[in-house]
């Protein structure tokens, strides 16, 4: 940075980015507590508006000339086409869609840093290739990894998974390694370096796609929250490029607190990352031969009964409670049968849903109160007072093979003990098997009663049968 | 090799800043209850905005009096779009975070 003219400018500058800084830390602090969340989006969300203006207003380049008018013009256009396309997809996507949006704007992210980055590569000025090459590949890896992961949400992807992908997998990611140290330390011709470049930025944005396609089912949290913290590493890079430390902190922050949330997750489901990563999960399972027994089906009135003279109900919802749109009926459940003197709590597995606490909006959007919504390690001790259990479209999240089958894929994985309760009803569409395709032996348990149909049109019988009680 | 120690000399103050933040981030999140884990995420996704200053800066210094030479239309163009990407990742990330942060204040009166 040249010191030979700075103005006050330069400073103020400076000085703002330092304050947006601390309002990205001090926002993401107030976000991981329920009662400040919403207040720390609103400093995050503060904090980036004032870099993004003060930038605008204040920053020069190399010569000291400031932005013109016309660029200015140019940028506020381009901040005003995302910015409206961003808010109004923002507001109306539905909650349950929510999970590919979060993928699909972290995709944005990564493009953004991996184009700033391309740019950049081919400006004199910019002295350090070594972050820019970086900044480049992380964000290709992340944009395209996201899309993937996007279309799998979405359901425009399907799980693809041979075992000969990981070889496949290690040996583009050679690839993409290999190009980044023969671009920087290779002594490439001058005028092959461009070219080189683009092939990396090609290999890069294949790699971000072979990575995620073998990853699926309950695993696509986790890849998630990863390629998020990948995106923040990719903005960090871009930081380096500007020297710019509002940037680097932010990105870095981010880049750490998508590693620590990455790590949780797998917690959750007692697997490690590199487990994750490698070891594509679901199909198969069913590797020890039990008893099947017999699927017990409930009447629709005899449920009603059930519940309606139960002291103790908990409800277990899965993400086929939230594919249905049932969570407001369910709630409408829940009061009916308050009103009836019937104790309602909710069990909430950490990776109930499609996201990690993705259950816990949809349920509060359908007016759940949150003291209603326990977590999976305090309710479980509860369970063998519980009277009914009621499973809603969740499936692996209940499968006691978790507990007592080694040979299971989700073995160890912790579970919401429903098999110890009295009783055990579960709404399900059909006798499918659940994300990671593995047979539940819950469903076929002397205790469980199953009732089939769609999560919505069940709960609405339901509901109308013990309204006529 | 000498290129990295270099670039480790050269940016010495800002590696200072990353080996700091790298704990300061691992503190901030690792009590969060889980419940928050959808939410957080988002709003971390949309922090990671912040590449849009570098779109901002780019486009900003952009030469328009000269779009015929080299690279120049090229490199607009995608700044542009760097910038429309930046800003649906920003824009966007903040008012979904929102959405779902709004849904848990309602009930709690």
């Amino acid at each position: 940075m040249d010191t030979l003219n700075i103005t006050n400018g330069d400073i103020i500058l400076e000085f703002i980015y330092l304050v947006s800084a601390l309002f990205f830390v001090v926002g993401l602090k107030l976000l991981s507590s329920p009662d400040s969340a919403r207040r720390g989006n609103l400093w995050a969300a503060s904090g980036m508006i004032m870099a993004m203006i003060a930038t605008m207003i204040l920053h020069r380049n190399g010569e000291g000339g400031g932005i013109k008018g016309a660029n200015l013009a140019i940028i506020l256009g381009a901040i005003a086409f995302g910015g409206v396309i961003g808010a109004v997809v923002a507001r109306r996507i539905k909650m349950t869609a929510m999970p590919q949006l979060v993928s699909f704007f972290n995709a944005t992210g990564g493009a953004a840093s991996a184009l700033v980055a391309l740019i950049e590569f081919s400006n004199p000025e910019n002295q350090s290739a070594l972050v820019t090459l970086l900044g480049l590949t992380i964000g290709s890896i992340a944009f395209s990894g996201s899309m993937i992961a996007y279309g799998k949400l979405n359901g425009n992807i399907k799980d693809i998974f041979a075992k000969w992908m990981t070889y496949v997998n290690l040996l583009i990611l050679a690839g993409v390694l290999f190009l980044l140290f023969f671009i920087l330390f290779g002594g490439a011709p001058d005028g092959t370096q461009q070219t080189l470049v683009y092939i990396l930025l090609a290999v890069a944005l294949v790699y971000g796609v072979s990575f995620v396609m073998p990853i699926g089912g309950a695993d696509m949290p986790v890849v998630i929250s990863l390629l998020n913290s990948l995106t923040g590493i990719a903005a960090a890079m871009g930081g380096f490029i500007y020297q710019n430390q509002a940037m680097i902190l932010g990105g870095i922050f981010v880049g750490a607190a998508g590693m620590i949330l990455t790590l949780l997750m797998c917690k959750a489901m007692n697997r490690s990352l590199i487990n994750v990563i490698i070891g594509a999960f679901g199909g198969g399972g069913a590797g020890v031969d039990r008893e099947k027994g017999v699927v017990k089906e409930v009447s629709v009135t005899d449920l009603a009964v059930m519940l309606n003279y139960s002291s103790k109900v908990v409800i277990v919802p899965g993400y086929g409670l939230a594919v249905a749109q049932a969570q407001h009926i369910c709630s409408e459940l829940d009061e009916l049968l308050e009103a009836n003197g019937v104790e309602v709590k909710y069990a909430i597995h950490p990776v109930a849903g499609r996201m990690p606490g993705h259950m816990n909006v949809l349920l509060a959007e359908a007016d759940v109160p949150y003291d209603k919504l326990i977590e999976m390690d305090e309710i479980n001790p509860d369970m063998p007072k519980t009277d009914v259990v009621v499973v809603i479209g969740a499936n692996d999240v209940v499968n006691p093979a978790a507990l007592d089958d080694p040979s299971s894929p989700i073995y160890g994985m912790p579970i919401i003990k429903v098999h110890e309760a009295k009783n055990v009803v579960v709404m399900k569409r059909g006798m499918g098997k659940g994300y990671a395709a593995i047979e539940n032996y819950l469903f076929y348990a002397d205790n469980t009663r199953m009732f089939f149909g769609s999560a919505k049109d069940s709960l609405q019988k339901l509901v109308t049968e013990i309204k006529a009680l | 090799m000498e290129s990295i120690l270099q670039f480790f000399y050269a940016n010495k103050e800002a590696i200072f800043i990353i080996a700091l933040t790298i704990f300061l981030g691992l503190e901030v999140i690792s009590n969060v209850p889980s419940v928050l884990h959808t939410p957080l995420m988002s709003g971390a996704n949309a922090i990671s905005g912040v590449i849009i200053i570098g779109g901002i800066i780019l486009v900003g210094h952009a030469d328009l009096e000269n779009l015929g030479q080299g690279s120049n239309l090229l490199n607009l163009v995608l700044g542009i779009f760097a910038l429309i990407f930046g800003t649906l990742n920003v824009i966007g990330g903040f008012v979904v975070t929102d959405r779902m942060l709004e849904m848990f204040k309602k009930k709690k009166k």
